[in-house]
């Protein structure tokens, strides 16, 4: 079992694949992984030895931040923008998008679903 | 995209010449400016500006935190305090 910043790999992927189900880990970053602690690029998971294990291991923790640490990195720096009262951290407080989109319609990933209101009466004559 | 760091951040002129002018003076005053487009740099900090928002003037406090953004994310140009009848959510 390969189990690698507390996150379990999947056994029958191979290696540059499963070092993506790691959060802050992508494909480029899992191949540059892979090459420079001398494992072979498209051998699967559970062909693994414990050597490569400890090199892999090794080099994600000398060089990459990943999960928790990430996380929090990123929610600090969020956490940064709604503090000093910048636009961008605003539209973070309220939950509207960030980076300029147009929210007279769609924009429903931050918006979240939608919340109808009722219409008005149309008069009729 | 970001700016070309050949250029160098972009400060209005005029704005920072009145500032380091302060700072030679050791003296601290609000400062008028229209300059939103004008990037916060460390000699920034500690002054109190009034940015211009296209109506009034809202004044800013720079601290540490804020440089390396721009005066006019700081003086927001819109006023949208939600729709009628909207019930107050949980704004976190």
């Amino acid at each position: 079992m390969a189990r690698i910043a507390g996150i379990d790999l999947p056994r029958n992927k191979r290696g540059v694949v499963g070092l993506t189900y790691i959060y802050g880990i992508g494909p480029s970053k899992a191949e540059k992984i892979l090459t420079e602690s001398g494992v072979d690029v498209n051998k699967k998971v559970q062909d693994w030895d414990d050597d490569e294990l400890t090199k892999i291991r090794g080099y994600i923790n000398d060089n990459i931040k990943v999960e928790g640490a990430l996380r929090s990195e990123v929610q600090l720096n969020i956490k940064r923008l709604m503090d000093v009262g910048a636009y961008r951290g605003i539209r973070h407080r309220l939950g509207l998008p960030v980076r300029g989109q147009r929210t007279k319609n769609n924009c429903r990933t931050r918006k979240g679903k939608r919340k109808t209101v009722a219409n008005k009466k149309k008069v009729t004559k | 995209m970001s700016r070309s760091l050949k250029k160098g951040p972009f400060i209005d002129f005029k704005l920072e010449k009145k500032i380091l002018g302060m700072n030679d003076g050791k003296k601290k005053s609000v400062i008028k400016t229209w300059s939103r487009r004008s990037l916060i740099s460390p000699d920034f900090v500690g002054h109190t500006f009034a940015v211009h928002n296209g109506n009034k003037f809202v004044p800013v406090y720079v601290t540490e935190n804020m440089v390396g953004h721009k005066l006019g994310e700081f003086a927001p140009t819109r006023t949208f305090r939600g729709h009628a009848g909207a019930k107050d959510k949980s704004s976190k």
